[in-house]
């Protein structure tokens, strides 16, 4: 009932510009917020259990959690620092706190993220085997695409250009499309679905 | 010698006569020009406003025709300001300065009162635009327009397709859930990737190793994580029966919740809701890329039979997708990121495209009520279709009114 009741009022709420509208819609975002804090707390919660059964149980890798909680906790107590044994700025302007952020945190992160590279690399292997036709046309396609500004090609580099900009434009764009139009019908279909409550599995509901 | 310290001198004192007499005359020449008037340019004509459409009120809109000497005649007005005040007789205050050339502008206060710029609604306000010169001390005021007030709309019309839309949406679901409670035949094509689940559970029980599934960097709002609860939901209830592990780490705490959820209902439906653990669902983190280390970690560690990718999924998607083919998992991905579809297909045995993905709750359950809704769907992509062929057509025909009623603005 209160799914109904709120995701009526917030479809409804869209096509009403009023400042009274507006409110509404400021207000229950807001509750959104206050309600992610709490669940923040939860997800925290079960962060630190499952880590202290690894250690408690002594399951496989259970050193790993030690790390985990050791960081977990460090990172609050320099949020809050209130003795200000490190830095006189609290809060996530407090000295260890950005320290560790900037130099841990952020290396590490950005080392995961460049493993993008090389698991392109290895997922463009497996993909651009000419196994069979349609294969072979991703393999031409993926060429065009990866040669068009290769100077070395000479005069035939102005026509793969031609040729890329047509394949991004035309077929790749036109499927790209029909699947966005696919994507927005099917999440209109489902939201209603959810307001109407013929869609309850996130309820926990069959 | 004191002729010569003499002649010195007479001619030093020249020197200063005649830079004195010259720097004159240069200031004489120089004179003239400075004193030049800017002559007084044409003021702008039919200034007129009337309440911003479409808003939530606290803004007016104002159009006028340019001065005559802006881009023309003396071609003197380099801008314009704007002044408004609460009464013809003033005090004007400066709303805005505009370049030459300008003819329109909105007036655009904040909504709530305390806020710097409050503007509020239904009082009278009048306006006056002043054309500029290069001269500050020359320009030339319109006539003073007014009253005029401001007020916030009921209905957006700019959104009027899109209410139309939604609502032959809204009613094409009901046509099909009561054709579909009626007991007519709708007919589903076949989704292999979901197939696929039933095959891939029983793989994992028969290697004795768990299902690692992601629930991906969707917020529990986003419609994508809400369709993949459906399919948790599904895979739970057969893991629970064949009785083999299942592994959830989540990115967000809200989804975190509402999986834990699912996954209890769904091994109390299977009747093992003493196989159930809270920590089969879990926080990881709520960084991107910490995340994915820590399921990647999941993967190598316990090296699942299984891998389960449906939801919202960013750059993270390659690095998990072929983190499983290492680990050598059986991988089904279903996703609306556009841009991450590729990498599933290269990376994962079966995938998902898009809708699908939201198909996959009707095509799991055979419930009449999901699968009408299914049929819904199909009937509006064929309209969309007619639609895009009409828009196309009136285009080459040169009639834009169709184009512009679906171009939403506001």
């Amino acid at each position: 009932m209160m799914v109904f009741v709120f995701g009526f009022a917030m479809i409804i709420q869209y096509f009403i510009p009023h400042q009274a509208s507006e409110w509404v819609n400021a207000f229950l975002m807001d509750w959104m917020m206050i309600i992610g804090v709490f669940a923040l707390a939860l997800g925290i919660w079960s962060l630190i259990k499952v880590s202290w059964d690894k250690i408690k149980y002594k399951k496989p890798n259970w050193e790993y959690a030690i790390v985990t909680l050791a960081g977990l906790f460090l990172m609050i107590f320099f949020g809050f620092d209130y003795f200000r044994h490190f830095s006189t700025p609290i809060g996530s302007d407090n000295y260890m706190y950005v320290h560790f952020y900037r130099h841990i945190v952020i290396p590490i992160q950005s080392t995961m993220f460049s493993l993008l590279a090389f698991f392109i690399a290895s997922a463009a292997y497996r993909a651009f085997r000419a196994r069979s036709l349609l294969a072979t046309l991703l393999l031409i396609a993926a060429l065009v695409i990866m040669l068009r500004f290769n100077p070395l090609l000479g005069p035939i580099q102005p026509i793969m250009e031609k040729f890329s900009v047509w394949l991004l434009n035309v077929p790749n764009l036109a499927a790209k499309r029909a699947i966005v139009i696919g994507v927005g019908l099917g999440m209109v279909a489902t939201a209603l679905k959810v307001i109407l409550g013929i869609e309850r599995a996130y309820l926990g509901k069959d | 010698m004191k002729l010569k310290t003499l002649t010195v001198l007479c001619c030093l004192l020249f020197g200063v006569v005649l830079t004195a007499v010259s720097q004159e005359a240069a200031d004489s020449v120089i004179a003239p020009d400075s004193a030049q008037a800017v002559m007084l340019p044409s003021p702008v004509l039919r200034l007129s406003g009337e309440d911003a459409p479409d808003d939530h009120g606290h803004a007016i809109d104002l159009t006028w025709e340019k001065s005559a000497d802006d881009g023309a005649g003396q071609m003197n007005v380099i801008g314009y300001m704007v002044f408004r005040a609460d009464s013809p007789d003033g005090p004007f205050d400066a709303r805005s300065d505009l370049l030459f050339g300008v003819t329109e502008f909105t007036d655009a206060g904040a909504m709530n009162e305390g806020e710097n710029d409050y503007m509020p609604d239904h009082q009278d306000y009048y306006y006056k635009v002043r054309a500029l010169t290069a001269d500050s001390a020359v320009y030339a005021d319109s006539e003073i327009f007014g009253p005029v007030q401001s007020y916030g709309q009921w209905f957006n019309w700019e959104r009027l397709a899109v209410f139309l839309m939604v609502a032959g949406f809204l009613f094409l679901m009901i046509h099909f859930i009561r054709r579909a409670k009626g007991g007519a035949d709708l007919y589903v094509r076949r989704l292999a990737g979901i197939e696929a689940v039933d095959e891939a559970i029983g793989r994992a029980t028969e290697m004795g190793k768990p299902i690692l599934y992601v629930l991906g960097l969707g917020t529990a709002a986003d419609i994508a994580t809400i369709a993949s609860y459906t399919i948790l939901g599904r895979v739970a209830k057969k893991v629970a029966e064949y009785q083999t592990g299942l592994i959830v780490p989540c990115y967000d705490p809200i989804v975190m919740t509402v999986a834990q959820e699912t996954v209890r209902t769904a091994y109390m439906d299977a009747g093992r809701p003493d196989a159930f653990s809270e920590d089969m669902v879990y926080f990881v983190t709520n960084q991107q890329f910490a995340y994915v280390a820590g399921v990647n970690g999941v993967m190598l560690r316990e090296r699942p039979a299984t891998n389960l990718y449906m939801g919202k999924f960013y750059a993270e998607s390659l690095i998990l997708a072929e983190t499983g083919v290492v680990a050598g998992s059986i991988q089904i991905s279903g996703t609306d990121e556009i841009s991450q579809i590729p990498f599933f297909v290269v990376a994962c045995d079966y995938t998902l495209i898009g809708e699908e993905l939201y198909a996959a709750s009707a095509y799991l359950g055979k419930e009449p009520l999901l699968l009408g809704s299914l049929k819904a769907q199909d009937y509006a992509k064929a309209g969309v279709i007619l639609l895009a062929i009409i828009g196309f057509i009136s285009l080459m025909l040169g009639y834009h009114g169709v184009v512009e009623f679906f171009h939403v603005t506001g």
